[in-house]
């Protein structure tokens, strides 16, 4: 029993403790502190406009974030995002200004997100390529579509009353309509992946591929049907972004990719695959949002924010790389120590 | 046991690679990089038909050397990174820091000798890189993270730095400036720079013993490390030339162009990858060679400039690099499973 403590760590702590000390409780209390912290130096920042504005601000992001959440889970990387977001909002317009209805053109710009999310996966499973040169290559070609269909034009005066739905608040709160959406979205997400057969699938898949295929996952399905949903999420971000902005241009979202990547990695995804969860990752998105709207507020400018981000994402995956390091190597120790008296009790 | 023994040695020279003058040609001929030269000889040919001015006119030829000249000099150290399993994204950001440093060190002392500052440049790219490769060799963290981390500190330190200031040609000493557009024997001085980096970078990688290690570390990191090579020595060298040649282009970048904002460089990390992967280096490790990476990066500038001439609008350029990134991977993967199963029926023959 002793020993088994000490090999396993992670299991040997009560529960409370292993729910206080983890990453993702790290993300949020950091999200907490920065939160408080700004609401008392920085003025305005308490205020519920700072809040609709905020995640307003962030709804893209969340929601792109979700689906690559469990992407990268399978150790997979989707690169092709931010690009897919730029389509999508091209797609969208040039069919609204052909003349097409607003939900039918919507539904058209998630077809093309779900082919161009099939390509990525077909790539990666059937012809078994990395999925981080795929993503390159498709995030080329997708934004190369997107400002090929409209150059550096852009489809503008969107009805009204779409354009003001994106925007508009919960009657009798600050929050925004959009959040209405982003939560259904994650009730769905967090099923998947926390409480299915095919969310253990994917933690399996980012373990061992091998041990997932012997063990009955269908691996490359999986991962096919992972990447559909990011083309589908991706181009539902770039819907929601186009009329949000109430512009669709090629150039939409640029670099949001490295956004989402940047708050998922924050959030305790790891990049090999195998660890993670959602509530982490939406704090590490919240974290960057919260981060941004209070420099603003205190007049430092974006540039600031970028240096802050990177820093983030360094400090907090080396420090966790070196945490488990230092784990390691204790265990190692115990494990030496308490091997030698007491050989029996391993069983 | 003396059949078990005659066995092999029947079955020797058929199994051995050929040598000999006529073998060396027909590998030649497959290999990735002379496909890679034959389609941008082809994009070349059939775009001076269609526009002579595209070659034959002295602004053209230059311009056709000179462009790709920056972006080689990025993908060399981006494909030695490479190579060894790694991935550097932050040389779009290395590229642009360094520009500004060397606009404001020439705002700042005009009289530096040029050379010199060649070599500040290097310098200062180097010591970035040096930061990428120390917090991925000690730090045990994938090289895609750290190296996005970077990319926007480096630019978000770039941009506080700079502000909404920037290093004009008027700024800067024309004998600096000259190199942009100086020629020798025809021959564009930055192209030469450019040239003479990858001479050197090819003959290291492919004949000493350091650019093997390179290729044993990114084929076989657990295998490299069992046979005792330095993996963390490695990797940091090979992130410390990166950011090095990631300078060198800041600086090129400074001559050819003078006018240097803020956003120098943004986006490069994506191209430079690109072309290496054209080239033939995969994003697995391992395998590909600087040239075949050079030629990428020569073909994806050229590309971009051709497709105007050929009556594509310019806002089609990045559909087609990303038709055509994604076509080299395919090829890749269906020549080396083509491989794999001759290599399988050649044994069990």
């Amino acid at each position: 029993m002793m020993s088994l403590e000490r090999t396993y760590q992670d299991y040997g702590h009560p529960l409370w403790r292993r729910w206080l000390v983890n990453r993702e409780s790290a993300i949020i209390v950091l999200l907490i502190a920065v939160l408080a912290y700004a609401s008392i130096a920085v003025p305005k920042f308490a205020t519920p406009a700072t809040l609709t504005y905020l995640l307003l601000d962030v709804a893209t992001i969340l929601m792109i974030a979700l689906a690559m959440t469990p992407i990268m889970i399978t150790g997979d990387i989707d690169l092709s995002v931010g690009s897919m977001v730029g389509l999508s909002s091209v797609v969208f317009g040039v069919l609204f200004q052909a003349g097409w209805s607003i939900p039918v053109a919507i539904i058209a710009a998630l077809a093309v997100g779900a082919l161009g999310g099939a390509l990525n996966g077909l790539l990666v499973t059937r012809i078994g390529l990395p999925a981080l040169a795929v993503t390159i290559g498709t995030m080329a070609l997708f934004r190369g579509i997107a400002v090929g269909l409209l150059g550096t034009t852009a489809v503008t005066k969107f009805p009204k009353e779409w354009t003001s739905l994106a925007k508009a608040k919960i009657p009798g709160t600050p929050i925004p309509m959009v959040m209405i959406l982003f939560v259904v979205l994650l009730i769905a997400f967090a099923l998947m992946l926390h409480f299915s057969s095919f969310g253990r699938g994917v933690y399996a898949i980012g373990r061992s591929k091998d041990a997932a295929a012997f063990y009955g996952v269908n691996v490359a399905r999986t991962r096919l049907i992972l990447f559909i949903i990011s083309g589908v999420i991706a181009a539902l971000g770039g819907i929601y972004y186009t009329l949000r902005y109430g512009s669709a241009r090629g150039d939409n979202a640029t670099g949001l990719e490295l956004q989402v990547i940047a708050a998922v990695v924050l959030g305790g995804v790891s990049v090999f695959g195998g660890r993670g969860a959602l509530h982490g990752v939406i704090a590490g998105v919240l974290l960057i949002g919260a981060l941004s709207s209070a420099l603003r507020l205190a007049n430092v400018t974006a540039d600031v924010i970028n240096i802050i981000t990177g820093v983030l994402l360094v400090v907090s995956v080396v420090a966790s790389s070196l945490i488990d390091w230092v784990q390691a190597r204790r265990t190692k120790r115990l494990n030496r120590t308490s091997s030698t008296p007491q050989p029996a009790t391993v069983g | 046991m003396t059949t078990t023994l005659e066995e092999p040695r029947e079955a020797t020279p058929s199994r051995g690679p050929r040598r000999g003058p006529a073998a060396a040609l027909l590998r030649l001929l497959k290999s990735r990089e002379t496909g890679v030269a034959l389609v941008l000889i082809l994009i070349v040919a059939i775009t001076t038909l269609k526009n002579p001015a595209f070659l034959v006119s002295g602004d053209g030829f230059r311009d056709l050397l000179v462009t790709p000249s920056i972006l080689l000099v990025v993908v060399l150290g981006q494909a030695v990174v490479i190579i060894t399993r790694n991935v550097d994204l932050s040389v779009g950001s290395v590229l642009g820091l360094t520009a500004y440093f060397v606009g404001t060190l020439f705002v700042a002392f005009p009289t530096i000798p040029v050379p010199l500052m060649f070599l500040i440049g290097c310098a200062f790219g180097a010591a970035l890189g040096f930061l990428n490769g120390a917090l991925v060799a000690f730090g045990r963290v994938p090289a895609m993270v750290i190296t996005l981390g970077t990319l926007y500190a480096f630019r978000g330190i770039n941009v506080w730095w700079t502000g909404s200031n920037r290093i004009n040609a008027s700024d800067l000493p024309s004998g600096f400036l000259r190199l942009g557009t100086q020629q020798v024997l025809g021959i564009p001085v930055l192209t030469i720079i450019a040239l003479v980096a990858l001479a050197i970078v090819a003959w290291y990688m492919h004949n000493t013993r350091g650019g093997r290690e390179f290729y044993a570390i990114g084929s076989d990191p657990a295998a490299a490390e069992l046979y005792g090579l330095d993996k963390t020595k490695r990797v940091l060298a090979a992130f410390v030339f990166s950011g090095m040649m990631a300078g060198l282009a800041g600086v090129l970048f400074a001559a050819r162009y003078g006018t240097i904002n803020s956003q120098a460089g943004d986006g490069f990390e994506l191209e430079a990858v690109g072309a290496a992967v054209i080239g033939g280096v995969a994003i697995t490790g391992g395998t590909g060679t600087v040239i075949g990476a050079a030629l990428g990066a020569f073909l994806l500038v050229t590309i971009n400039r051709a497709l105007p001439v050929l009556g594509i609008p310019d806002f089609w350029q990045r559909a087609v690099v990303g038709a055509l990134i994604l076509g080299a991977i395919v090829l890749d993967r269906v020549l080396a499973k083509r491989e794999h199963r001759r290599l399988i029926e050649k044994r069990d023959r």
